[in-house]
């Protein structure tokens, strides 16, 4: 008895952070003055916020079922390994297209090679390599 | 207290996908669009497992993954084609 409280209780606590984890995820894109702020809340805290929800949910299942089921990890997993691949794409699409960004944001893209940037590519000082 | 807490979560989400949206409808480049409507994939993700909980049923968690699935690819096939002006080269 005592047991399906503490567990109606964790689900709730889950469900309750996912939310809000997935809202400040949202709230920091539409937010944030520059693409490359923008970016760090849907990578970050929105895919928290699904993880707590899928396994909020999982918990759920588990409870009323009675066994455990591996869909719900499956979601999250694939979750968990396909939002960084998305963000690193979507800088590196940023940086391409030269998307204007405020003085704040650390790093320059002057860092980075001319080819990276959209230009030409340099050419090799050694001829023998064309 | 989980219909409770289905409810501040739900609004939560609902809330989120607004939010969405204005930034889909006013951002000022590409990858800005791109952003929200890859955020929006995840969100409604969460929209089918809430669903899911208020229906109590498990039907819905094939259509998430599919979700999931199809979503990051064509945020991975519109970044390659902002990238390289092709998708497949």
């Amino acid at each position: 008895m005592t047991l399906h409280v503490i567990l109606e209780g964790v689900i709730s606590l889950l469900l309750v952070a996912g939310g809000a984890f997935v809202f400040i995820g949202s709230l920091g894109m539409a937010h944030l003055r520059d693409f490359y702020m923008r970016l760090h809340g849907p990578t970050k805290a929105t895919t928290l916020g699904i993880g707590c929800m899928l396994v909020a949910s999982m918990l759920y299942f588990w409870g009323t079922e009675g066994k455990p089921d591996i869909q719900e990890m499956l979601i999250t997993l694939f979750l968990f390994i396909t939002a960084p691949v998305s963000a690193h794409l979507l800088a590196k699409t940023a940086l391409h297209l030269r998307i204007k960004y405020v003085e704040k944001t650390a790093g320059r893209p002057i860092e980075l090679r001319p080819e990276e940037l959209g230009e030409k590519p340099v050419p090799h000082p050694d001829r023998a390599h064309d | 207290m989980i219909e409770v807490a289905l409810w501040i979560s739900l609004a939560l989400v609902v809330a989120a996908m607004a939010l969405n949206v204005y930034r889909l409808t006013i951002g000022p480049d590409m990858p800005d669009r791109l952003l929200a409507l890859d955020t929006m994939y995840i969100n409604s993700i969460a929209l089918i497992v809430l669903l899911g909980l208020w229906l109590d049923t498990k039907t819905y968690f094939e259509s998430a993954l599919l979700i999931a699935m199809l979503g990051f690819i064509s945020t991975v096939a519109v970044c390659k084609y902002l990238l390289r002006g092709d998708i497949i080269e």
